[in-house]
């Protein structure tokens, strides 16, 4: 029965463990009004990092759904939680344009 | 619409003006202090727009402009500095400050959503007019690379700034 159980509970750690492992942290640069790379590709569970490194503050936005602000020289982070292709944009400048092509997982 | 299209036909009239009146391109001291005091009018007009603004939108792109503004003129300061250039003043910066204190007394009798449309559109010609300039005699004009280059960045931000400008302006009508 403790045998059993402790079974189960490795199988969940292992579990974890893997998919722990599988999700990547992918860092989008923010430089000189541009997003780089403009285009990037995840998947569910990934975390995207925009980096900003201008003296100005930036946001990646998708209307209606994330608003991430980027202050000067900082960084800002999201889990991709659904797949699909997002186009996002910065709200201050929208001439700045990205997107995130985010397979299932 | 030909009040709007007036003043961003003046303001480019104005600025590209320097190099035809003096028969020569501006110097980099000269063009420091015109994108330098492009830069502070603008840092005005928000902060007028900041406590007239009736729509929170136009409230919040007015702090986009002076903060923005105001990091992009820090820059410019630290520049110089780093340069040992003294910005020169002129007539260009001259006649700019004394037309956005014009317009600056005109936005002032407003109030309502008629200031908030009024600001918003003068804030399209503005960058239009501005951005215009940067593009044709400013860039081209400067010699010192980091100068060139700080103007360029500036440039994409202010290009930001007048599709930013659109959109709001678009959402008023």
């Amino acid at each position: 029965m403790v045998g059993r159980a402790l079974s189960t509970l490795m199988v969940f750690v292992l579990a974890v463990g893997c998919s722990a492992a599988r999700a990547e942290t992918i860092r989008v640069t923010i430089k000189g009004l541009g997003f780089s790379p403009a285009q990037t590709q995840a998947k569910v569970g990934d975390t995207i990092e925009w980096i900003n490194e201008d003296f100005v503050a930036h946001t990646a936005t998708v209307r209606g759904e994330w608003d991430m602000m980027v202050p000067v020289h900082k960084s800002a982070s999201l889990v991709l939680k659904r797949a699909g292709t997002v186009e996002y944009y910065c709200r201050f400048h929208p001439n700045m344009k990205g997107s995130i092509a985010v397979a299932p997982e | 619409m030909s009040i709007r299209l007036g003043t961003a036909v003046a303001v480019a009239c104005l600025i590209s003006g320097v190099a035809a009146a003096q028969t020569a391109k501006p110097t980099d001291p000269q063009i420091a202090h015109i994108a330098y005091t492009a830069g502070q009018i603008d840092i005005d007009a928000a902060k007028q727009a900041t406590s007239k603004a009736t729509n929170k939108d136009v409230k919040a792109f007015a702090q986009d402009m002076e903060r923005d503004h105001t990091a992009v003129n820090q820059q410019a300061l630290a520049l110089v500095k780093k340069l040992n250039v003294t910005p020169e003043d002129n007539d260009t910066s001259k006649s700019l400050s004394k037309q956005a204190t014009d317009e600056r007394a005109k936005l002032a009798k407003l109030s309502g959503a008629a200031f908030d449309k009024a600001y918003v559109d003068n804030e399209v010609a503005y960058h239009k007019a501005v951005d215009a300039a940067l593009e044709n005699t400013l860039i081209p004009s400067a010699t010192n690379p980091e100068l060139k280059s700080l103007l360029q960045t500036g440039l994409k931000i202010f290009k930001g700034h007048l599709e930013h400008a659109e959109h709001l302006a678009a959402t008023l009508k």
